[in-house]
């Protein structure tokens, strides 16, 4: 598992260790304990069973040459998948284009969801008609959007082919597609994005605002020096929980361009060599290789979060 | 000339107008494909030259999508009740109870919500058809309240901790045990919270498109989102694009609904979970 359950299991063994110091648990205290067990039991065990399992089987399958036509020729090949995948120009084509996807479209949707939040924020009039309208981005089923996105763009049937020259067709150009897969991305999720900004936004005090206002800080300036300062552990939460979502993008390439023209991701990769090659070994391999990168990536970002990753505030109680 | 207010007005017009067009014109798109003329279908006009219902009777007309609209109701709304439950039993006892391993609960939780589920899905493929419910709703439900618990469990402890603890501590000088404390003081005033997760559960479960398309083969569980990407059209030659979109505009009613009716609580929810827990 990934260090940041380490480190909770071991605050967690050490809470336990300080409640068997007390000297005497009063009946209260221990009925207390044992129903705080038993309500996080349930889910617990769902969640334990749904993935540390399966994730410790994926490394098992991972270390076998197992064709899906041939079950009964499964055997033990070490690590000589996870060489095949490394070694192979494929992994890292999708790694690249993986990595371009994530760190472009948070970019874009960190600045314009943060002008969305300032919007929704400040606006005079209509908050609650904005609010419902980015609303329907972030609901909408992915491959729907992807969809209306993919007819836009196929010449012939799409309004936004005919906005381009004749003959050309974006999805088929791999500079091209990746630029359209980052757009459905950012249209899809920059309300996700603004919300949280939003609720960051709401944290920062008035007075402070308008004591940097009397002190003649212009809007750039305010927005700078005293409200993004303020809003960094918001930033930092949404721009976590966007780079690994941005990370496992799927549905939006799946439907664009089916990961032709070397636009796939990494999980494109890792589903067409389950689905379409059959090799589960493989498969698994790079199923687990994507889980490494997730586990860095938050690793990078909980480092830099420190005390104010989400799961250290429970301490304050 | 305009007055300083007329021009601010103006102005929070126009920037609320661009918005409202950026959120609405791909789900404009689909909806205009949706209701053109299959002969009219590759005009690429922004509004249909003629509006008609053929695409939406063609869908209805067949089991492929019906069976897969039933599917993706059923099994969205039983994944979405299994963890509303479960989440709402240890969010809790994350927000309320003093107990050993919460810290540990709240890691695994936060672990899960990052997990990327294209990792999971050659195992669960294998596990799934040794198991037999490769294919069935239950091998949906599974993983998709699995998914949905972190979230579930963030937001319901956030919205439980909003919650006066003082009405919990008289049951309990009444003589409540602290389970009847829960069920007949906490689990009312939670309830505005649950209903708010339950929507963004479901949203969640509606939403997904990997799990839908990997563990399934046939039309016995395959979800409306999965099957989309497997229509034909009604001939070789012929494209499945006013299908698909009809289709597409169907599984887009209901979030839309929700977003209308719900969407103070939908945005406070987003919100609650992800700064306050």
């Amino acid at each position: 598992m990934s260090p940041s359950a380490e480190s909770a299991e071991a605050t967690g063994a050490a809470e336990a260790a300080a409640g068997r110091g007390r000297a005497e648990l009063s009946e209260g205290a221990r009925q207390e304990r044992r129903l705080g067990l038993l309500l996080c039991a349930p889910a617990v065990v769902v969640m334990v069973a749904v993935t540390a399992y399966p994730i410790a089987y994926a490394v098992y399958l991972s270390l076998q040459r197992y064709d899906l036509r041939f079950p009964g020729q499964a055997h033990w090949v070490g690590l000589s998948n996870y060489g095949a995948v490394l070694s192979s120009p494929f992994w890292w084509q999708a790694l690249w284009v993986t990595v371009l996807i994530t760190v472009v479209s948070v970019a874009v949707e960190l600045v314009l969801g943060m002008a969305l939040a300032l919007v929704m924020h400040r606006a005079v009039f209509g908050r609650g008609t904005v609010r419902t309208a980015v609303l329907i981005p972030y609901g909408i089923v992915t491959v729907v959007a992807a969809y209306s996105w993919q007819y836009a763009w196929t010449p012939g049937t799409g309004y936004l082919a005919a906005l381009l020259p004749a003959g050309s067709a974006p999805l088929t150009d791999q500079w091209q597609a990746i630029g359209l897969i980052i757009l459905a991305e950012v249209w899809k999720t920059t309300p996700f994005m603004a919300l949280l900004l939003l609720a960051g936004l709401a944290l920062v005090p008035g007075e402070t605002v308008r004591a940097a206002m009397v002190d003649g800080a212009n809007f750039w300036q305010r927005l700078r020096l005293v409200i993004l300062p303020l809003m960094k552990p918001a930033i930092l939460v949404a721009l976590l929980f966007r780079t690994l979502d941005a990370f496992r993008i799927f549905d939006n390439i799946y439907v664009l361009t089916g990961g032709s023209n070397d636009t796939g991701s990494v999980s494109i990769l890792g589903y067409d060599n389950l689905f379409t090659a059959l090799n589960l070994g493989i498969g698994s391999a790079i199923s687990v290789l994507i889980f490494l990168c997730v586990a860095v990536i938050a690793f990078c970002f909980i480092k830099i979060f420190g005390a104010s990753a989400p799961g250290g505030e429970p301490e304050r109680r | 000339m305009m007055s300083h207010r007329g021009r601010t007005l103006t102005g929070w017009g126009v920037v609320n107008l661009i918005v409202v067009l950026y959120a609405l014109f791909p789900v404009w798109w689909i909806v205009a494909l949706s209701f053109k003329d299959p002969s009219t279908l590759s005009d690429g006009d922004f509004i249909p030259r003629e509006w008609t219902w053929a695409n939406y009777r063609g869908i209805f007309q067949t089991s492929e999508f019906t069976r897969a609209l039933i599917n993706s109701i059923g099994i969205a709304v039983i994944a979405t009740t299994i963890a509303v439950v479960l989440g709402t039993m240890a969010a809790y006892a994350v927000a309320r109870l003093r107990f050993p391993g919460k810290r540990l609960l709240i890691g695994m939780s936060l672990l899960i919500a990052m997990f990327p589920p294209i990792s999971l899905v050659s195992p669960l493929f294998n596990i799934e058809r040794v198991l037999g419910i490769f294919d069935t709703w239950a091998g949906l439900i599974i993983p998709y309240m699995t998914f949905s618990l972190p979230l579930a469990i963030y937001t319901l402890s956030a919205f439980f901790r909003e919650i006066p603890w003082d009405l919990e501590k008289a049951a309990k000088v009444d003589g409540a045990t602290p389970w009847q404390a829960f069920r007949l003081v906490i689990a009312p005033l939670a309830a505005p919270g649950v209903f708010t997760t339950g929507i963004l559960v479901f949203i969640f479960c509606w939403n997904d498109f990997l799990f839908a398309i990997s563990l399934t083969s046939t039309t016995a569980a395959r979800t409306v989102p999965a099957a989309i990407a497997f229509f034909t059209g009604s001939s070789q030659f012929q494209q499945p694009t006013g299908s698909i979109a009809a289709a597409a505009v169907v599984i887009t009613v209901p979030i839309v609904v929700f977003v209308l009716l719900f969407q103070r609580r939908i945005v406070a929810g987003l919100t609650a979970g992800a700064v306050k827990g």
